[in-house]
């Protein structure tokens, strides 16, 4: 990138800000830091922060304060002057989600209070003598420093009208969601002061101390495992503009959280489970464009399922699992078999989501024969055309728990508008 | 009943009405000789469990069972201490005034120790070796796979009060799988494995016969038919062995001395479970297999 006056002027109160928090950095270092902006991709958040820290800490003690201030600093900066002084702008409440979700990998509560004490830290810290900068520097910021902010707009645009370039940087920040799917309890136990049962063995050992009197009594606690998630993607022609990057989104997850069984489907269903176990995405997706038979072809959304029903639901759907379909819903085949084996999945499954590229539009309605088979199964219909969407699936699966949708025996199927042939 | 060769398991399973076919007996000879655990894998009711049964009684030996659930732990797997005796133990022994570190040793010996289907097999000690059947291993955790990768390799339990206690007698030990998802290959590679697939008709007619006494061929070579005819259809569970044995034992007690349409399609529900199942062959393909049947004869 070009060095910019702007980007020197903000690295130089980032450390005087350093400087007021109690770290030792001096003006050389900040120097230091400057030129190596020049060699790194600053557009990547864990790369500008790493430089940072290496150019400017020099003592092991002063990291925690060095991530409460570069994270007050760098991210929160919009944030701030949209709230002070600008009075925000369209899509300003994008960096809490896209940024805190990506960034902060165990988005916790206290995580979020200490934010809260970050920005207040800062204001503090920093309106005597930025109060102008902030002002007047804000465009500067999104073009150079903060090309974080690039992925606002990215993140409304529709994936189908991306251009090359902007696809990777989807992919960039798909990477950077937080996945966190909803826990289901094992029937294992494990040591908690808290917990509801008694550890008879624990106690047992304590009432040694006490003349076998246990009066002090341990508790043990039902232990939670993640639950499996299931992503079966349509990847027949109709789905061509989306498949690819779902695909890369569907590499994302399994990358970021531990058990993804993933299937792709045309006229036929592939799992692909084993084949997206690559260190590289491209490796990955170089590998399902080898294997699968029918990409870009026909669809036939009722056999595949079936043949997910029939040789791996057995497998795969064990304990709770989630089942994601992605799919626009261009079925060619027997509607009345989609319906069956539907039905057939969604009791098989803790929660079926499907998600429809095409939702997204506002003029959509899901009329077409395959879909109209399909909306009595589903528990979540939901739209996955861009990355506003996928920081709501994100969102939507970490509470996966909370609330669980109403099945009924017998789904009220809506009446077919097109009489079945 | 010596079994020194692949023909003799054979012919000693034939006398338990265990019809085998030559690999499974090939498989079951080499994890006696090596001595290596077995692991047996195949659709539900095929008759993995019958192996261990058979070869208990074959060998004249206790079979010890741990029927394998989620969540399986060492307190219902291995041993467990048996607390409430504990506490009162350690309550007279204060009253006596016994030293602590006495206590102690005195209340975690193996007097107070509940055995558990996997310490039991290591403990054995009269006789000849047990078969130890750990079944169904696929609906445990891979924490409790990993577990068994210590003593599947030396036989041997470590319980951190008493020590390190190895078998006397290795215990032949032979696992099932139902295949409901994949077994880590740490515990493959220390098991020989064998598949154990839907009987051809022949054999399964073979094991009809053999354990429904009072059954009249007829019907047995009609039953089985329909049933290999069936397992070709598009269905979500494929009725096993098992289901067989429950439908030929259904009609006997019915008093039917063949199949017909309407005594199939009231009886279907031994053999398939799933209303998906039950309606798509009700509708229009039931015929069509019980005539198959009368025919195949």
């Amino acid at each position: 990138m070009v060095i910019t006056d702007t980007f020197t002027q903000r690295s130089i109160s980032f450390g005087r800000a350093l400087r007021r928090a109690g770290v030792n950095t001096t003006m050389g270092q900040v120097m230091d830091f400057v030129r190596s902006a020049e060699m790194i991709e600053i557009g990547r958040r864990s790369e500008f922060r790493e430089a940072a820290r290496a150019c400017l800490i020099t003592n092991k003690d002063d990291l925690p304060t060095f991530d409460r201030v570069f994270e007050s600093y760098w991210r929160a900066k919009p944030d701030f002057s949209d709230q002070f002084y600008e009075g925000g702008e369209p899509g300003d409440e994008s960096y809490d989600v896209g940024e805190g979700e990506g960034e902060e990998a165990e988005g916790t509560a206290d995580d979020s209070a200490e934010a809260e004490g970050g920005k207040r830290q800062r204001s503090e810290m920093m309106e005597p003598d930025d109060s102008a900068e902030a002002s007047d520097d804000s465009d500067g910021e999104s073009d150079d420093v903060l090309s974080f902010s690039a992925a606002e707009v990215l993140r409304d645009r529709d994936f189908a009208d991306l251009t090359e370039e902007e696809l990777a940087q989807a992919r960039h920040l798909m990477e950077k969601l937080h996945w966190k799917i909803g826990q289901r309890r094992s029937r294992r136990r494990i040591s908690s002061p808290k917990g509801r049962f008694i550890d008879p063995r624990r106690t047992m050992r304590r009432s040694l101390q006490t003349a076998g009197v246990p009066l002090r009594l341990s508790h043990r606690k039902t232990k939670t495992k993640p639950r499996q998630l299931v992503v079966i993607c349509d990847v027949s022609g109709s789905m061509d503009r989306y498949s690819r990057i779902l695909l890369q989104f569907i590499y994302a997850i399994e990358n970021n959280m531990a058990r993804v069984e993933a299937f792709v489907f045309g006229t036929r269903l592939t799992r692909i489970t084993r084949l997206l176990r690559r260190r590289s995405i491209d490796e990955a997706m170089q590998r399902v464009a080898r294997e699968v038979q029918d990409w870009s072809g026909g669809t036939r959304i009722g056999q595949s399922l079936q043949t997910f029903n029939m040789t791996w639901a057995r497998r795969v759907l064990r304990n709770g699992a989630v089942v994601i379909i992605i799919s626009d819903g261009w079925d060619r085949g027997d509607p009345e078999l989609l319906r069956s084996e539907m039905s057939r999945l969604q009791r098989g499954s803790y929660r079926l989501i499907w998600l429809n590229p095409l939702l997204g539009s506002p003029r959509y309605e899901p009329l077409t024969r395959g879909m109209q088979a399909a909306i009595p199964f589903i528990d979540d219909f939901m739209t996955v055309h861009n990355m506003a969407s996928l920081e709501a699936l994100a969102k939507h699966l970490s509470t996966i728990d909370e609330v669980r949708p109403v099945r009924r025996q017998h789904p009220i199927i809506p009446r077919p508008t097109v009489p079945a042939a | 009943m010596e079994l020194n060769s692949v023909e003799a398991v054979q012919q000693a399973l034939a006398t338990q009405r265990y019809v085998s076919e030559q690999s499974l007996a090939t498989a079951i000879y080499l994890s006696l000789a090596l001595p290596k655990p077995l692991l047996l894998e195949g659709e539900a009711g095929v008759g993995k469990t019958e192996v261990a049964k058979a070869l208990a009684t074959i060998l004249d030996t206790k079979l010890i069972r741990l029927q394998c659930y989620e969540g399986l732990d060492v307190s219902h797997a291995v041993y467990e201490w048996n607390y409430p005796r504990q506490m009162l133990a350690i309550r007279v022994l204060e009253d006596e005034k016994v030293d602590r570190e006495k206590a102690v040793e005195e209340i975690f010996s193996s007097e107070y120790l509940i055995e558990r289907p996997l310490l039991e097999a290591v403990r054995h000690s009269t006789g000849k070796a047990p078969v130890l059947l750990i079944d169904e291993i696929d609906r445990a955790d891979e924490e409790f796979e990993a577990f068994l990768l210590e003593l599947l390799s030396d036989f041997q339990i470590t319980i951190p009060e008493i020590g390190t206690i190895k078998a006397v007698h290795p215990p032949i030990v032979i696992i099932t799988s139902n295949r409901t998802r994949e077994l880590h290959d740490a515990l493959k590679r220390r098991c020989l494995y064998h598949w154990i697939d839907y009987p051809s008709v022949d054999k399964e007619f073979r094991i009809v016969t053999g354990k429904v006494p009072g059954i009249n061929e007829r019907l047995a070579q009609q039953i089985t038919t329909f049933i290999h005819e069936l397992r070709r259809e598009d269905l979500y569970k494929l009725p096993g062995v098992a289901e067989t044995l429950d439908w030929a034992a259904a009609l006997l007690a019915l008093n039917q001395r063949e199949l017909s349409t309407e005594i199939a399609s009231a009886t279907l529900g031994a053999i398939l479970k799933h209303q998906e199942d039950l309606q798509a062959i009700r509708k229009g393909k039931l015929e069509n297999l019980v005539a198959a049947a009368s025919n195949g004869e």
